[in-house]
């Protein structure tokens, strides 16, 4: 197919555009073990991702990104500071929209370095966003940094806090354990019931199961507990519910999170970083005045960035997946790396979809 | 060309959808031996009968092979993610109720709703350094239910049947399974979540909509529609 040939070539040279930039080309296995996808991601990753097996090695998974070999592959031997540019398929499962492509090809650019984030973070979008230029399209920007720093300043208990944490890319749950905590919504019916017997643990059913009656006990104990903690406040509630609904321009939505800073101190620091990010992409040359930034923005689709998040739309074809997406994933350095760690941030493109646009741009 | 009719080819739901079919003047029956899966349909011109195992069924009606065929809400949803596109519920035949639905030890004293599953996943997997497994066979069904649900931390292993014993044999800790009465799950010590039916499964008979239709196969289409609209 001349048009395959074309969109790989685009995908050569896009690499190539990056290893000028100063990345080492890497390769990676298109199966993966499925393990480690799965501890990742959970079981949601199922279905993303093509599962297939052998009764050597188990369950394996055509990769579904680039991103986890290479952190892989870097924390195993890697020099500091490092960036890598690959090229290469890359399979989602698709169940629900027939038009997605369930085999595509992705341009990625990442790096690896704990000198200066903001920095690395305008280099990545700055790159991306030149490897696009000509195509219209609408850039997003946000920063999970901020969200998480807010929760885990709250002022309630770590095991509230851990709650939230662990539902951050997942806005309902999260919205919900929030309304909860905060006394919006009153704990479920079955919970208080539970919480007013004496002996919860007497004439239990019978013992089946690895989870053990201890660990109920546990669990009762801890529900105790936290029925007696007092609600989150109002104050931290307004103010957390005025930081996600942020969406200005990005100099506005700095002003906006400051006065949020007001009642959530513990964001100051991640705003730091924020305005220093900016500073560097204005540094590049980058329109910093009209960028959109959305505080809300990455928490349903890219469960391991915990910092600065972008993605890349056409304008005019909200039909279409994201051109080019990316962002900071300090955490799953952490996750894969046994221990060690190291700030990374990265972004890939779809020339698939780059060609389509051209396409349609000249037709 | 006959309008093809896939229906189960075993046990009650054979024998119930054969009975249905009855009602409305069609005849449904086996022929040759017992173990011949063959059969015919009287009471009606140009159309013939398939006999398929249940789980087939929906596959069939989505590669447009056979026109209607006679199966589970369950199994059309769990097989066919975009059922809407594929097939059209015609009928629901009253018969083979069952639901869908998590089930936990009632051991667990501690744990009513989807929210204190996430939980007490969360927990496990802490403690035991693996994560919480379901045993089903509606993976996919299950999976989303659960990712809707906000439940984080699970894993889903295969059973393929005798699923409520997976918990005793310590090789999952809560099922998905279809349930009538709930009988078995309340025999093998297990209890459904207050919010955990994930759907509600009765025998239906779907029309595939990819099914090449000619001229002599619509009539026998009217033909058979009349026949039904009658029973209904």
């Amino acid at each position: 197919m001349p048009e395959r040939a074309e969109i790989r070539a685009l995908a050569t040279q896009l690499r190539a555009r990056f290893e000028a930039a100063g990345a080492q080309a890497v390769e990676a296995s298109i199966l993966q073990p499925a393990e480690t996808l799965l501890d990742l991601y959970g079981e949601n990753i199922r279905g993303r991702a093509y599962v297939t097996s052998d009764a050597l090695r188990g369950e394996q998974m055509l990769r579904p990104d680039f991103t986890v070999p290479v952190v892989q592959m870097h924390m195993a031997h890697g020099a500091e500071p490092a960036r890598y540019t690959y090229a290469g398929e890359v399979f989602r499962r698709q169940e629900h929209d027939p038009d997605r492509a369930n085999e595509y090809i992705q341009v990625g650019y990442e790096i690896f370095d704990r000198e200066n984030p903001a920095e690395a973070d305008a280099e990545v979008f700055a790159l991306i966003a030149q490897a696009l230029e000509g195509l219209s399209l609408r850039a997003a920007t946000g920063d999970i940094g901020i969200l998480m720093a807010a929760v885990q300043g709250l002022r309630t208990t770590e095991a509230r806090k851990a709650a939230l944490m662990r539902h951050i890319w997942h806005p309902r749950r999260f919205r919900a354990l929030l309304d909860r905590f905060s006394g919006r919504v009153p704990p479920p019916p079955s919970r208080t019931a539970l919480l007013a017997q004496a002996d919860p643990l007497a004439d239990l059913p019978p013992a089946i199961g690895k989870r053990s009656v201890a660990e109920i006990a546990e669990r009762i104990e801890a529900l105790r507990a936290d029925a007696e903690v007092p609600p989150i406040s109002d104050r931290e509630m307004a103010a957390l519910d005025t930081l996600l609904a942020v969406r200005e321009t990005a100099p506005f939505a700095l002003e906006r999170l400051r006065d949020v800073a007001v009642d959530l101190p513990q964001i100051a620091p991640a705003l730091a970083r924020l305005e220093a990010r900016l500073q560097a992409l204005a540094a590049r040359g980058l329109d910093v005045e009209n960028l959109d930034f959305e505080a809300s923005y990455g928490r349903t689709s890219m469960e391991y960035y915990d910092g600065f998040v972008f993605g890349f739309y056409a304008e005019g074809r909200p039909d279409l997946p994201p051109i080019a997406t990316g962002g900071r994933y300090d955490a799953l350095t952490r996750r894969l790396g046994d221990g060690a760690e190291i700030p990374a941030v990265g972004g890939v493109l779809r020339p698939g979809l780059m060609h389509a646009l051209e396409r349609e741009a000249r037709a | 060309m006959t309008v093809k009719l896939g229906v189960p080819s075993k046990g009650r739901l054979m024998e119930k959808t054969f009975d249905w079919f009855d009602r409305a003047g069609i005849r449904l029956k086996r022929t040759g031996s017992d173990r011949e899966y063959a059969g015919a349909i009287e009471g009606i011109e140009g159309m013939s009968l398939v006999l398929l195992s249940a789980g087939e069924i929906p596959r069939e009606l989505a590669t447009g092979r056979i026109h209607f065929g006679v199966t589970g809400t369950d199994l059309v949803h769990e097989k066919l993610p975009l059922w809407e596109t594929q097939v059209e519920p015609v009928a629901e035949l009253g018969f083979g109720q069952a639901d869908l639905v998590l089930a936990v030890p009632q051991l667990w004293v501690d744990v009513d709703t989807l929210d204190d599953l996430d939980a007490v996943a969360a927990a496990f997997r802490a403690r035991h350094g693996h994560r919480l497994r379901i045993a089903t066979k509606y993976h996919r069904l299950v999976r989303e239910f659960l990712v809707r649900g906000g439940v984080a931390d699970f894993a889903l292993v295969d059973s393929q049947g005798a699923t409520e014993g997976t918990v005793k044999n310590e090789t999952a800790e809560a099922i998905a399974d279809i349930t009538s009465t709930g009988e078995t799950l309340r025999a093998n010590h297990l209890k459904i979540l207050s919010d955990g039916l994930i759907l509600k499964s009765q025998a239906t008979l779907w029309k595939s909509r990819v099914a090449q239709v000619g001229d002599a196969e619509r009539a026998t289409l009217e033909r058979f529609a009349e026949r039904l609209a009658a029973v209904q």
